[in-house]
């Protein structure tokens, strides 16, 4: 399907939120089909039963964990990657033996459309259905009994997506978001670190996308150099005009680009651009924008800005950015520049977060050996690769003895004699194991 | 959507916020701390272990053996298991990273979750408290232990010693009631693991949507026992033995995991209810040998159903009950009415219907048409059974020819499934159920891509789909000819 209907799926995403040909390959389509190959690939090792060691207490025995389907699952998907948002843990879930629900967001309705004419055609759709709908169909399906829930958006949806699931107790995993902090030190190669934020910012959707880079921080004397290289390469991406430019998404709807609006335009910050600032009603167009300094109880330093605003905030010394990270809720990726291996380290130690990169933005997500979640009100569960797979899987505890091996310590009437074998089993004693095996104590 | 967390509200907000403090100061990460609060937590089951067969006794009128083969000894084991391991667990794991990425590092980081909340149950009030608190500290957590308020001997006993034995300032006993448990979960927590009643947990996962709390749940479910038939006697009478050992010498049946109901073929129920019977009568020759019922609510609950007439008549060993010592004898029933309380409800108490089945593998369909339970036992020798039942059941565990002894084997996850619960801990498991397991990819600045970025034209395209194809050959190819 990804292959055969490339054309109709970019269509289909740039009419929902203007998506570039490029970054719907390769965010979306391309992303689509390596993990569908890696599942196949990987299907029978990750169903294969993994023995685990059984010890001399249950002696004799072997043990092993079992994968088994939940069941029936629902997928809730999102609007800014709605193909890879949709597919991506559909797959999983299939991989796991599940039956699958996909309700696509109704913010992407030519996505959600799509998803629905061809899913049918392409997999076998008494076990796979999608359910296109808003609000209120949404709110129907979570009224349901699921065997998992798996729902990517926003913590506010996501908030009640949990409360519905505990009716019947259903399990969820929740891909939310965050604001992803990016840490810029003076020890970096300037121009690869410009680039690599913005191909990571305004590169993936306009800045739409759960891990994009949110705000930098740096220090007060590096921010101007920071600038300049963020100029550059800005205008080399997108040409003097940005609004021109195609290839930059678009904002996805008339809401959200009001609510962009608000964020730029609040007093707090208005006098804080240093660069772009140019927008378009009409095309729903908002140009890279950046801030410096802008105060940390504005409202574009309280919520995840979602869109092209950059805000960079400064600190006197590099370390001081840790503090201002920890003072936030964990975000689903945090990423540093640096060459500095005593500040990674620190970094890693000291951030909690779903990801992180050093020296990059975005790009985890496309390892699938490394698990994509967040941690706190960034998400819970993880997936990708085989961690979709656990996802949607339940690791059933099988345990196999035999008759032989009988042990009478284990049972009433219990006196301290039992009580002393078993007190040596437990501890793994082999003297009393065999004592155990051997019918001790003697008599009752 | 707010990104800053919230003022904390109610009676707890400056016990979470301590916490916080406790674990942003890095006491908890530290390795060597979590290896001396684990090696606390044994010096507490060696030193006080008279003292906690004590307050077992009082709460549940449990034996000695009972109350240290189930929680003290299965504890000792299990922590002992977490020190040997914890270093190993701790330690970033290594993954692959895709060649076109080259140099760079991809690696999974454990890290702790911050502060958690665990709930303990009645029926292990000791176990239930002590292996989630390990699991938690061993991953670098704060943690707050709310015990059962229906054990209050071991509440307090928990109250009084963990402080002396581990740090008091990461590790909090908080003791009360449901209005206790509910306040508690006003507050936002990285992680609650919660051992008890669906319908209490439902009250706790409503409380944690609010926060996007994360929370395990280990709850209840009737956990089938099937019993092939057994042509020799030896068989039958070890069956017997263990069907013994994972009902009535588990807390008089009180317990999550124990066999809540037999099914067996019509033609081999008389052969087995003799068995069983003639084993009552002999595990049973002192009154100390089985726990006593909880209290009066549940003793009512118990007796009650034996009260249905139908299932009265379907009694055919035991049903005689005590009031003053709150002790019911072990009872069997023979096929009591299918929608009886007692076969609809999770029993959690000594009385053990028998399903009979005309084939054993009608089992299969029975133990389906309820919802996945905790464990699933079976005794046979026939492998195609045994296979048929793990692939055509569902349930937290499979234990074959004996009951509740996965329990203790700490390579095996515990934990149920659907309406038996979600999350899964023990041994490794409990290390990863309070643990974030964090990315970390670490990327160079030596080489660089310039399809990466836009402005884009076909050639990038291209150049991504060998890319994503790992058709590094095409992609190597690419870059001679494209390189700038």
């Amino acid at each position: 399907m990804a292959t055969e209907m490339e054309a109709e799926i970019c269509d289909a995403l740039y009419a929902d939120v203007g998506k570039p040909e490029t970054e719907a390959h390769v965010h979306e389509i391309s992303l689509v089909k390596s993990s569908c190959l890696f599942a196949l690939k990987n299907l029978k090792k990750w169903m294969k039963p993994k023995k685990v060691h059984a010890r001399l207490m249950t002696f004799p025995s072997t043990a092993r964990i079992t994968k088994e389907p939940l069941g029936v699952v629902l997928v809730i998907s999102a609007w800014n990657y709605p193909l890879l948002l949709s597919l991506d843990p559909v797959i999983g879930a299939i991989a796991a033996g599940n039956a699958v629900v996909l309700k696509p967001s109704e913010v992407a309705p030519a996505t959600s459309s799509l998803l629905a004419e061809l899913l049918p055609r392409y997999v076998d759709s008494t076990c796979i259905k999608v359910v296109e709908g808003g609000v209120s169909e949404t709110t129907a399906l979570l009224e349901l009994k699921w065997d998992k829930i798996f729902y990517t958006g926003n913590s506010k949806v996501g908030r009640m997506v949990m409360a519905s699931a505990t009716k019947h107790l259903t399990p969820v995993v929740l891909e939310l978001g965050g604001k992803c902090p990016v840490v810029v030190d003076s020890n970096i190669n300037l121009h690869v670190t410009a680039k690599r934020i913005a191909a990571g910012k305004w590169g993936c959707n306009n800045g739409q996308a759960c891990i994009a880079p949110d705000f930098i921080i740096t220090t007060e004397s590096f921010a101007p150099k920071l600038l300049e290289a963020l100029k550059k390469v800005l205008e080399k991406f997108y040409g003097k005009d940005p609004l021109l430019s195609e290839d930059l998404s678009r904002v996805v709807t008339p809401n959200h680009f009001n609510r962009l609006l608000d964020l730029m335009d609040d007093e707090m910050v208005s006098d804080k651009i240093v660069f772009g600032g140019q927008r378009d009603e009409q095309k729903l167009k908002i140009a890279p924008t950046i801030f410096l300094d802008v105060p940390l109880d504005s409202a574009m330093m309280k919520e995840e800005i979602f869109g092209p605003l950059l805000p960079i905030i400064t600190v006197e010394k590099i370390h001081e950015s840790f503090g201002l990270i920890n003072s936030m809720t964990k975000p689903l990726a945090a990423y540093l520049f640096t060459r500095d291996s005593k500040l990674q380290k620190q970094f890693e130690s000291t951030i909690s977060a779903g990801g992180m990169i050093l020296n990059d933005t975005s790009v985890h997500l496309t390892n699938p050996h490394l698990p994509f979640g967040g941690v706190g009100e960034s998400g819970t569960g993880s997936y990708h690769g085989r961690f979709t797979f656990d996802a949607f899987s339940h690791g059933k505890a099988v345990l196999h003895r035999g008759f032989g091996g009988e042990a009478k310590a284990r049972y009433p009437p219990y006196s301290s004699a039992k009580l002393k074998i078993l007190k040596g089993v437990l501890a793994g004693k082999l003297g009393a194991h065999i004592q155990a095996i051997l019918g001790f104590p003697r008599g009752k | 959507m707010g990104s800053m967390p919230e003022k904390p509200r109610h009676g707890f907000g400056s016990l979470v916020t301590g916490l916080q403090e406790v674990c942003e100061s890095g006491i908890t990460k530290d390795l060597a701390w979590r290896r001396s609060q684990l090696k606390g937590i044994i010096r507490l089951l060696t030193e006080k272990e008279e003292e906690m067969f004590d307050v077992l006794r009082d709460d549940l009128g449990k034996h000695r053996a009972e109350s240290y083969r189930d929680e003290i000894g299965a504890l000792v084991k299990s922590v002992n298991h977490t020190l040997r391991n914890l270093e190993r667990w701790a330690a970033p794991e290594k993954v692959q990273a895709p060649l076109v990425s080259f140099p760079a590092t991809a690696l999974v980081v454990p890290e702790p979750l911050g502060v958690v909340l665990v709930f303990s149950c009645w029926n292990l009030p000791l176990g239930l408290a002590l292996e989630p608190l390990s699991g938690a500290i061993a991953a670098g957590n704060a943690v707050v232990v709310k015990p059962s308020e229906f054990a209050p001997a071991t509440a307090a006993f928990l109250a009084s010693n963990l402080p002396k034995y581990l740090d008091p300032r990461a590790v909090k006993v908080i003791l009360g009631g449901p209005e206790v448990g509910e306040q508690l979960m006003e507050h936002r927590w990285d992680k609650v693991l919660f051992t008890g009643s669906a319908r209490t947990g439902r009250i706790i996962l409503t409380k944690a949507a609010k926060h996007l709390t994360p929370v395990a749940l280990e709850l209840g479910s009737k956990c089938p026992c099937i019993i092939d038939r057994l042509d020799s006697k030896r068989d039958t009478q070890i069956a017997v033995n263990r069907i013994f050992g994972g009902k009535w010498s588990l807390c008089a049946g009180q317990a999550c995991l124990a066999i809540d109901y037999i099914l067996v073929e019509e033609e081999f129920a008389p052969a087995l209810i003799e068995v069983l019977k003639s084993t009552v009568k002999r595990f049973t020759t002192t009154p100390d040998c089985m726990a006593r019922i909880l209290n009066e609510k549940h003793f009512k609950r118990l007796s009650n159903y034996l009260k249905d007439r139908k299932v009265a008549a379907s009694v055919v060993h035991g049903g005689s009950v005590n009031p003053k010592t709150l002790t019911i004898e072990p009872t069997i029933l023979l096929n009591p009415p299918l929608d009886s309380d007692i076969m609809t409800e999770e029993i959690f108490g000594p009385i053990l219907p028998i399903i009979t089945v005309k084939k054993i593998e009608d089992s299969m369909k029975f133990v389906r048409s309820k919802p996945k339970p905790l464990a699933i036992y079976a005794f046979t020798r026939n492998e195609k059974l045994k296979s048929r039942i793990i692939n055509e059941t569902s349930s937290g565990s499979v234990t074959f020819n004996d009951a509740v002894v996965q329990y203790v084997v700490e390579g095996l996850p515990f934990g149920g499934v659907g309406q038996s619960g979600s999350g899964q801990y023990h041994g490794k498991y409990s290390f990863e159920l309070f643990s974030n397991k964090k990315a970390v990819f670490k990327r160079s600045f030596l080489i660089e891509f310039m399809f990466r970025y836009p402005p884009w034209d076909n050639g990038k395209i291209g150049m991504l789909r060998h890319v994503f194809n790992t058709n590094y050959v095409l992609l190597l190819l690419g870059l001679i000819g494209l390189r700038r």
